[in-house]
């Protein structure tokens, strides 16, 4: 009963999304008031639909309801709760009824707290939205209900992958999801801006926040995923260039690029059509993203959905939207008068420099990814480009833009003092060529990159700090003055420099893990110690363990360094009860400076058992630097000028009447 | 500056950063494009040498023995019309296993056997990676004429 509901609720929730998207839409363009103020409790309403419909699902997952197909395929009345609840998205039919709830919940958002938006552009806004939700609510009803049931139901369900029962793997999905479909309030403003035929700042203001949390949650749902295969995959990578890894970073890099040109438009009026089109082709890669995830046409370890019917549906939806969008884009861009002129050395000549650095190294990525698609598709040549294609290609273009975000923040507006910035930061400058210089002098080995690499890291940690000390005058001034700047300064100062220090920390693991690294793989004995980067491990042997829904082979280590003893690592090998597939756990001993991590595998039949033991220096700022960096991010949100809210547009066009008649 | 000399910056700067994108892909493309290769097309094509490539197939039955440290593995990689040695230093991906698809990244040695550098893991154990699925349909094609 409960699960019909869901499946009404979600067909209610088309009816309401077709309204939606047509009314509000025709109503701002003929200025009638009635259908321009009808958008706002239709979104609110068309939320709650959808919500009802995501609750009955949750429901038939946490009951164990196995009448529903989707339940018996991916869930198991074995399963702890949290991973019942984790089921309800950890398949593609629940993952687009996720990406549906969270598109209308932003809708209701703009619709509940969007009072000092222009109701025109409110309007038009939550038309856009609806369009989408559309597109996703008619795929979902056609070609993946997930409330079909089936006839008998078995007793017990299939269960879900161990490999992703996990907690990094339960909610890596949603914050993905939360960052692609933020986007997607970042294409409604743009088109609907296009359709006005106007961008102004109090736009921008509108369109920076939801983009930022975006962001943030793009930012920490990649780390997650990225953290996830790390310690679960268990051969102590953490980023394999793999599509579906690319699927997501693609939309992070459109969207930094975004983040970044928003600030122009709003405190320069100027780029506008550039903004426009970038937050076209963000949204347009996070349905990329999720074509290419959720259509099965990959070949990766994360492909676990294959229906080609699906595909071809997402295809002519990627191509509706991105084609329409574009071509509205054509059409409409010349109406955009940019403002504000600038020097090519200027604050806004470096957000250019950024800009392009950004999408050329998000098109590399993009080509890199959709090769192997097309040269199969073309000529059915099978090639794969791994990782080898991605450090040649996007590294050397990361490189001038790390130097540029050291500087750039340092850079007035319209007019900047190149030579000036760079005395500024004469500091920071010592400390980048001082720390690869200390690295030559004392590593056993030191290669050209890394050593580059990690000039690159400390220069953007270092310019970070230097330009806000910079700022408060932390040497210039009394302690009294710097504290009293430092008060004063906006939030948005401060998320930047804790964003721009974060990246520079991601840096700074990636290239000290990956290249001072210690590998041993070998068998041991019982007994039997190994040296791995200064730490001493010593195998005491394995026992069986029962756990919770799965038996293991649990391996032993004792880690000792100068005879004292570290601590008691414990890998093991799972076999769960639902499952013929064995997974290895690898046992991981975090610390600030560097990771232990050990692997156990098979028994060698004589007593030994073969072992994978790495010491990982500086593995934990990776994903240190990732907090950072989406901790930055939120500063910055909490920004004063967001909470105030938007400017009110100066009145002086033909309709405002209408639109404040349509308000009150 | 005017708007339109600012344009042409923009677009000239857009353009040389294109170029610089272009030459770097197609270097890289020439380099670390991975072709992938069933056992009958490298008897077919006669491949060898040092370029990388993927090799994708069945693990032949009874073809898996450890070497004497127990973490070098050899085995036979078949489409049920050819076969290819593999030797591969390291520990196995959970689901390799006698009989199922599998995947290899390396290359070949003097004597024909494919030294790989990785094998690649599977996240479900009902996955057929698609190359080899398609390798296996076309050497039973062959088989059928």
């Amino acid at each position: 009963m409960i699960v019909e509901v869901g499946h009404y609720a979600l067909i209610l929730a088309l009816a309401l999304s077709l309204v939606q998207g047509t009314f509000p839409l025709i109503g701002a363009q003929l200025r009638y008031a009635p259908w321009i103020a009808m958008a706002r409790p239709v979104a609110i309403v068309q939320f709650g639909f959808v919500a009802i419909s995501f609750a009955a699902l949750t429901h038939a997952y946490v009951v164990s309801d196995f009448s529903v197909l989707n339940v018996a395929m991916n869930s198991h009345s074995a399963k702890p709760l949290l991973y019942k609840v984790s089921g309800v998205w950890g398949n593609h039919e629940g993952s687009l009824l996720l990406w549906v709830l969270i598109l209308t919940l932003f809708g209701a958002t703009v619709a509940a707290f969007g009072g000092n938006l222009p109701p025109e552009l409110r309007a038009r806004v939550l038309s856009v939205q609806a369009l989408i939700g559309t597109g996703f609510l008619l795929f979902m009803l056609l070609t993946s209900n997930p409330f079909e049931r089936l006839v008998p139901a078995p007793t017990d369900g299939q269960g879900l992958n161990p490999l992703l029962q996990d907690p990094g793997l339960a909610f890596h999905p949603p914050f993905l999801y939360l960052g692609y479909v933020g986007f997607s309030m970042a294409f409604s403003f743009a088109l609907a801006a296009l359709v006005e035929g106007r961008v102004d700042a109090a736009w921008a203001r509108w369109v920076r926040p939801w983009t930022l949390a975006a962001w943030c949650f793009l930012t920490v749902g990649i780390a997650l995923g990225s953290w996830w295969a790390y310690y679960e995959l268990g051969w102590g990578g953490f980023w394999f260039w793999d599509p579906v890894e690319n699927a997501s970073f693609m939309p992070w890099l459109a969207g930094t690029a975004l983040l970044h040109t928003a600030i122009v438009v709003e405190k320069r009026d100027a780029l506008k059509s550039w903004t426009i089109l970038l937050a076209i082709l963000t949204f347009s890669l996070s349905l990329l993203g999720t074509f290419l995830v959720r259509s099965g046409v990959l070949t990766s370890v994360h492909a676990f959905a294959t229906d080609p019917s699906r595909g071809v549906f997402i295809l002519a939806f990627l191509v509706l939207v991105v084609g329409g969008s574009l071509t509205l884009f054509a059409i409409r861009a010349p109406c955009l008068t940019g403002g504000g002129l600038f020097a090519p050395v200027s604050r806004e000549g470096a957000l250019v420099l950024n800009n392009l650095l950004l999408t050329t190294a998000c098109a590399t990525v993009l080509l890199g990814t959709l090769y192997p698609l097309f040269l199969d598709a073309l000529t059915g040549e099978k090639v794969s480009v791994g990782p080898p294609y991605f450090h040649a290609t996007f590294v050397p273009l990361m490189v001038p833009a790390v130097v540029a975000a050291g500087i750039g923040p340092l850079l007035a507006w319209k007019r900047g003092d190149l030579a000036g910035a760079l005395s500024r930061l004469r500091l920071a400058l010592v400390f980048a060529l001082a720390v690869p210089l200390a690295t030559l002098m004392f590593a056993a080995k030191a290669p050209m990159l890394a050593v580059l690499g990690t000039a690159l890291g400390t220069w953007l940690v270092a310019a970070s700090i230097g330009e806000f000390a910079e700022r408060v005058r932390l040497f210039g001034a009394s302690p009294r003055e710097t504290w009293r700047r430092a008060k004063h300064l906006p939030r948005a100062v401060y998320g930047m420099t804790i964003a721009h220090a974060g990246a520079g920390v991601v840096i700074l693991g990636i290239v000290v893990s990956v290249t001072w690294e210690t590998e041993r793989l070998q068998v041991v004995q019982a007994g039997e110690s190994v040296p791995v980067g200064g730490y001493e491990f010593t195998f005491r042997g394995v026992e069986d363990v029962r756990g919770p829904n799965y038996d293991a082979v649990r391996g032993i280590f004792n880690v000792t360094r100068d005879g004292d003893l570290v601590t008691v690592m414990t890998p093991e090998t799972r076999i769960y009860d639902t499952s013929p597939q064995t997974t290895t756990e690898a046992a991981i001993h975090p610390t600030l400076t560097s990771d232990l991590y050990a692997v156990i595998g098979d028994p060698d039949g004589s007593g030994g058992w073969a072992a994978r033991l790495y010491h990982k220096p500086l593995v934990n700022w990776i994903w240190l630097g990732a907090i950072l960096v989406a901790a930055g991010g939120i500063v910055s949100l909490t920004d004063r000028r967001h909470r105030v809210g938007a400017p009110r547009r100066k009145a002086g066009r033909a309709g405002s009447g209408t639109a404040r008649a349509a308000r009150a | 500056m005017t708007r339109r000399r600012r344009r042409l910056y923009f677009i000239a700067s857009s353009m040389v950063m294109l170029g610089i994108a272009a030459a770097l892909i197609l270097n890289a493309f020439q380099e670390n494009l991975v072709f992938f290769h069933s056992p009958s097309e490298i008897a077919e094509k006669g491949i060898s040498g040092e370029r990388r490539f993927r090799l994708g197939g069945l693990v032949e039955e009874n073809s898996v023995v450890k070497g004497d440290d127990s973490v070098t593995i050899s085995f036979r990689v078949t489409d049920t019309a050819a076969s290819v040695p593999v030797r591969y230093r390291g520990l196995l991906p959970d689901l390799f296993r006698e009989g199922q698809g599998v995947v290899a990244d390396g290359s070949l040695d003097e004597d024909g056997t494919f030294i790989a550098t990785e094998i690649l893991a599977k996240h479900d154990e009902a996955y057929m990676p698609p190359e080899v699925a398609a390798a296996l349909k076309k050497a039973g094609q062959w088989q059928g004429e």
